[in-house]
């Protein structure tokens, strides 16, 4: 493997911009994966997690294993970033994570200088019985509005495996942003996949998340916060259908619209057996009255209760 | 501190608060007593400056500033803030940093508002100020968060609705901790109870404060006049007349309206 001293010194350099601790990739029970355009800059492995980075021309492909029985206790630190104005990062990944094996990943993705940067992940991955998949992935972009983003996954649990997803792009401007996430959750399995996107200017955010919960006693929830200004558009379609007995779905979508933007929700819930249950909640809209008041009536102006709100809406929790 | 002249509010058609006018002084509770859908919270609401309550007719002063047009952010600049009845929920905002919201610096701890609210701050001042609080947990929240602020006028809408009897008492400590530093109170409620911890009171009833006086002579008429009544909320003339005190009243005195 090639070492590219100076990209990854840039790459460490953006990520402590972007609020990262640059520390994590210095400590040795700590796995990471820093990875700019094509290249791979460094790697680092715990005992229980296999990773086979293979650079290609425009990205890498990429097989993370996790051994059955393996808990990987801290959080495997993924890099990803493409730091000139231009360029393409294609990145196809393969996760398996074994029986009664767990993992968190934390992907961070860097884009500061985006004018013309695509960034697409193809991901397919498979929780065997009881095993669990974390997986956050945060986005730091610039002001330019010229990173797209196509983030899909194909995701399988086993029996007992749990999943949960988290998709955070509120720093910067979005670009052009399509999530297309598909899950097949096996009986007593539990999916959580929740998106926090903040659009501005002419930015495009497309969310597509899919549960089928097929085996008996899944449990589901996909969540989605989304906050659009200026001419920002925004749509989310959430679908869980609940094919297992005694399964249970929820879709829960809040997008907040403010200037000339524009938001649409599209929750779909099937349920194809009787014991099943799915539920739906979805609130478009301006900024709630209440919450804007109760602000207000504390002395913040209206402008900085609306960021409060925004912004509390949109943090993790 | 507060002169309230001759408030007028319609909404949707309907004459929501009708020639409402009374004085609050420093350091003073002022009690206003009502059944639901007197217009008590509606009043709240336009003394607090909401968008959708403002009067279209009277005036309002504050330290002898004519606070009618200002909006609600520039009253809280002022002093003056609103607890809600029903305190909205916040996704992702933690407790603490809600409760120290409108303290303008003067304290970045909100452990001792917790405290003084009867809850603990090593199990609460993390915790979000979202669905996850029970009705009675976010009420104390809201309370906890107006106490920080410092307040010189701080309208208490039904306080003590949704709280539990072992921490009523958390809300007369609130009501004591204000009026010792001089701020003053509005507060509102359907509790007779509650009306007697203030200095004065007045009963409202259909958009009308008529009766203002001592709280017990308040919670008497409530009791004699109001709760037989069976209109509950629309008062005939003549019982206002019964009430002996009329519609109008300053914090001097009371005086008969004209009609």
């Amino acid at each position: 493997m090639k070492v590219h001293a100076r990209d990854y010194e840039l790459m460490l350099d953006a990520y402590s911009n972007a609020r990262g601790d640059p520390a994590v990739f210095a400590d040795d029970g700590i796995a990471h994966l820093v990875v700019h355009e094509n290249k791979v800059l460094g790697t680092h492995l715990v005992p229980g997690l296999e990773v086979e980075p293979v650079e290609t021309t425009s990205g890498i492909d990429l097989k993370i294993k996790v051994l059955p029985e393996a808990k990987i206790g801290k959080p495997v630190h993924l890099c990803f970033g493409v730091l000139p104005e231009s360029g393409e990062q294609n990145i196809n990944m393969e996760v398996e994570v074994g029986k009664n094996a767990g993992v968190n990943l934390l992907a961070h993705c860097i884009f500061p200088n985006a004018v013309s940067v695509r960034h697409n992940m193809r991901a397919q991955i498979t929780i065997a019985n009881n095993g669990f998949y974390g997986y956050d992935e945060v986005h730091f972009h610039g002001q330019q509005g010229g990173a797209t983003v196509i983030p899909k996954a194909r995701i399988t649990l086993g029996e007992g495996a749990s999943l949960k997803t988290g998709f955070q792009l509120t720093s910067g401007r979005v670009g052009e942003l399509d999530i297309d996430y598909e899950v097949e959750a096996g009986p007593g399995s539990v999916t959580e996949m929740i998106a926090r996107v903040f659009a501005s200017g002419s930015d495009k955010i497309r969310i597509r998340e899919k549960c089928v919960l097929a085996g008996a006693w899944a449990r589901g929830i996909i969540k989605s916060r989304v906050a659009v200004k200026g001419s920002a558009t925004s749509e989310v379609f959430s679908e869980m259908a609940a094919v297992g007995a005694h399964s249970r779905g929820h879709v829960d979508c809040i997008e907040i619209v403010q200037g000339e933007g524009s938001a649409r929700a599209v929750p779909v819930v099937d349920v194809f057996d009787h014991t099943a249950k799915v539920t739906h909640e979805a609130a478009i809209g301006s900024v709630d009255r209440k919450q804007l008041e109760t602000l207000m009536a504390r002395g913040l102006n209206q402008e900085q209760a609306v960021d409060l709100i925004i912004r509390g809406m949109l943090s993790p929790a | 501190m507060l002169k309230v002249r001759n408030i007028n509010l319609r909404k949707d058609d309907h004459q929501i608060i009708s020639d409402v006018s009374f004085e609050v002084g420093d350091g003073e509770v002022f009690g206003i007593l009502g059944a639901n859908g007197a217009g008590k919270s509606s009043l709240a609401y336009a003394l607090m400056g909401c968008p959708e309550y403002q009067p279209d007719h009277g005036t309002i002063i504050f330290d002898d500033l004519d606070i009618t047009g200002k909006s609600m952010d520039e009253r809280a600049r002022l002093g003056i803030t609103l607890a809600w009845q029903e305190p909205a929920r916040f996704e992702g905002l933690n407790v603490a940093d809600f409760v120290m919201l409108g303290c303008g610096g003067h304290n970045r701890n909100a452990d001792s508002y917790l405290d003084l609210m009867r809850l603990p701050p090593e199990e609460y001042r993390q915790r979000k100020v979202d669905r996850t609080l029970s009705g009675g947990e976010r009420k104390k929240i809201e309370l906890a968060s107006v106490l920080a602020m410092k307040p010189r006028l701080a309208i208490l809408d039904e306080p003590d609705s949704g709280i539990d009897m072992i921490s009523q008492d958390a809300i007369i400590n609130m009501i004591d901790t204000i009026r010792g530093y001089g701020g003053s109170i509005i507060l509102i409620t359907h509790e007779e109870e509650v009306i007697r911890t203030a200095d004065r009171a007045a009963l409202m009833c259909s958009g009308l404060a008529f009766k203002v006086g001592e709280p017990q002579e308040v919670v008497d008429y409530y009791r004699c006049i109001c709760r037989p009544c069976p209109s509950k909320i629309y008062p005939s003339g003549e019982d206002i007349a019964a009430g002996g005190t009329g519609r109008v009243s300053t914090g001097s005195g009371l005086r008969k309206d004209a009609g």
